[in-house]
């Protein structure tokens, strides 16, 4: 009977580790192949096409260049090595300004005909319609469409996941965002959170750390959207008022919001690793005459190095993957910020806000999910790092 | 006027009575040995002469050490510089994760010593006086993790004796090594006493009498009885001690 029960938790316990594994291999899989999918799809949007007179010797046209001549910021085909001529451009919603009612027909049934024909005779005209107003047999050019490419997706400094006809993907803006506020939440973090760890594992007589430890630890467990209301509350009116900002919600804000998450990591593991320094090289220190402080900054802080280290990767791990804090007080410009003062967004802010409103399966939704890739990548990053540096500390301690 | 002079010491952690009511002197430059079973007081008594109890909470001294005819519990009383002056070997060889060089120097630029080629020269000696720089010369940036546990402690030796302390504490120097790195700290320690005064704790009796001149003999907090190592062991005035060093309990 024993033998038995035995059987049957040791057969549980394997099934749940297997299951477990699994559904993160899944969730990993499910990623990817949402991702990737981005790549396959086309510039212009799905059964739209790009008519121009066939006179015209443009063929191609990035995504960006699209944008670009249908925001009238280029205005002559010059520009896209064609002729000396004004682009005039055409939606389908201007259908009513060349022609009435009654020609376009109660259903618009004579609207691809009609407009196929002012084509025609327009030169300089691109047309945005649907596929199926392209009436066989006038002669139209289109502009080749090409599927999405990661150079202009990585690379790209332009994220407009919505314009039309082709919208724009450059995710370096959202990657910049994120590791600028990243980086300035660990540079306020890092100070702070190893100031308190020393306090708390070498000077605080024990009642002051068992009323401090728990209290920073509770820190942790405070839900991310109260952190972000604390900072759009306190800190973006004060950074407003203080750099005398048009807007106070900035990447800055997002910084400190973020090192003030990222301290309870932090100085939580790193006075766990001052504490486990051996206690034998605390007093060879001061056997020799060392001071107290010479023992900590030279023994003390020096052998858990990498405790701290693994304290400070977590907590940029947390502050890089950290969403609904961030998306509050960042204030969501979607440009590369030229500086921390400037308003910014990150990328899991961007999945956060965005995804609602993307079509499933449609070229913006598959866009986030490549974005969560990136997340996943930089993580796994971190975590390597992590992994990297305890595997070091335990090498050492041997 | 003696090395050390204690004088009616009692010493307690928090409730508990450690050490009771003990007077001995240390003559300079000789080795002298405290015995006796474990929980005795000896490591504890030893540590009072450099300080190292201050750092256990809620412990307690009372009656009178000496150093060089100072009190080193007066008020007032620098402790670091009174490290410096006493060093001291501990149980466990604990060499800091550094390089053997930096060991070496730290205790010479924690006390404030920035003259480089005084640090080298003295590294040198240092290593040189306690046996190691034949085997270490070579590799001085290498990290102190690397040596074998024998050579860890002699390089604690070292270490201790960089910063010229005129007192060396050693509490149980050998009792976590081989028989041959023993005979070696224990050769270092016959060397020591002409720079040095040493106070060795050690569960090993014939180390004791190896090494030690006068020997003192510990027992439940209290000194049973002190004298010429070789009288301790060859003629001892109380029984105590004598049961001990036969080995009849302990």
């Amino acid at each position: 009977m024993r033998r038995f029960l035995e059987k049957i938790v040791k057969w549980l316990l394997t099934g749940s580790g297997f299951v477990t594994s699994l559904v993160i291999l899944l969730i990993i899989g499910f990623l990817f192949t949402e991702g990737a999918g981005l790549f396959r799809e086309r510039i212009i949007e799905e059964g739209y096409v790009l008519a121009l007179n066939k006179d015209n010797p443009v063929k191609e046209m990035t995504a960006a260049e699209i944008k670009a001549v249908f925001d009238e910021d280029i205005v002559n085909w010059k520009e896209l090595g064609g002729s000396d001529m004004a682009i005039e451009t055409f939606r389908l919603e201007d259908a009513e300004k060349y022609f009435s009612e009654e020609q376009l027909g109660e259903h618009y049934e004579n609207a691809g005909g009609l407009i196929s024909g002012l084509v025609a005779s327009n030169p300089g005209m691109v047309a945005f319609i649907p596929e199926t107003m392209a009436v066989e047999g006038t002669e139209l050019n289109f502009i080749k469409d090409k599927t999405i490419s990661p150079k202009e997706v990585f690379l790209g400094n332009e994220w407009f996941p919505t314009a039309t006809p082709a919208p724009l993907f450059g995710m370096w803006p959202l990657l910049a965002g994120t590791l600028w506020v990243s980086l300035f939440a660990i540079l306020f973090a890092l100070p702070f959170g190893i100031s308190i760890a020393v306090y708390m594992a070498e000077v605080a007589s024990p009642r002051v750390r068992n009323f401090l430890k728990p209290v920073i630890e509770l820190l942790n467990g405070i839900p991310s959207v109260v952190y972000g209301f604390f900072g759009l509350i306190i800190i973006v009116p004060i950074l407003q008022q203080v750099f005398g900002l048009p807007v106070g919600e900035s990447g800055l804000a997002g910084s400190i919001v973020l090192a003030i998450m990222a301290l309870p990591t932090i100085v939580t593991v790193a006075e766990d690793a001052m504490r486990n320094c051996p206690r034998s090289l605390r007093e060879a220190s001061l056997a020799l005459g060392a001071t107290r402080w010479q023992t900590i900054y030279r023994v003390v802080i020096p052998s858990s190095m990498s405790g701290i280290a693994s304290g400070v990767v977590l907590g940029i791990g947390r502050a890089v993957g950290e969403t609904m804090a961030v998306l509050m007080v960042t204030g969501n410009a979607a440009v590369v910020p030229a500086s921390i003062l400037e308003p910014l967004r990150t990328i899991p802010a961007t999945i956060a806000a965005e995804l609602g409103e993307a079509p499933a399966g449609g070229a913006h939704y598959q866009s986030l999910f490549l974005l969560g890739v990136i997340l996943f990548f930089i993580t796994f990053f971190i975590n390597l790092c992590v992994e990297f540096i305890s595997s070091r500390n335990k090498a050492k301690s041997n | 006027m003696e090395k050390i002079e204690a004088r009616d010491v009692n010493f307690y952690y928090g409730d508990f009575h450690a050490l009771k009511g003990i007077s001995l002197d240390v003559p300079r430059n000789k080795v002298v040995a405290f015995i006796g079973p474990s929980g005795c007081g000896k490591s504890t008594f030893l540590r009072l002469f450099n300080r190292m109890n201050d750092l256990v909470p809620g412990s307690r001294l009372e009656g009178d050490i000496r150093i060089d005819g100072k009190d080193i519990y007066a008020p007032g009383v620098d402790v670091d510089e009174l490290r410096k002056n006493v060093g001291m070997v501990f149980q466990r060889p604990n060499p800091f994760p550094k390089s053997i060089f930096d060991n070496i120097a730290y205790g010479l630029k924690v006390n404030g010593v920035k003259d480089k080629k005084f640090i080298r020269e003295r590294v040198e000696e240092s290593l040189r006086g306690a046996a190691l720089w034949d085997e270490v010369k070579d590799k001085l940036n290498a990290s102190a993790y690397a040596l074998s546990g024998g050579q860890q402690q002699r390089l604690c030796i070292a270490r201790a004796m960089a910063v010229s302390p005129s007192v060396l504490l050693m509490d149980e120097p050998a009792s976590a090594l081989d028989p041959i790195s023993t005979a070696k700290v224990e050769e270092l320690i016959c060397e020591l006493r002409k720079e040095v005064t040493v106070v060795i704790v050690t569960h090993n009796m014939q180390q004791a009498a190896r090494v030690s001149d006068k020997t003192a003999f510990f027992y439940m907090g209290e000194m049973i009885e002190y004298d010429d190592t070789k009288t301790i062991f060859t003629n001892p005035h109380k029984e105590a001690t004598q049961n001990y060093i036969t080995g009849r309990f302990g």
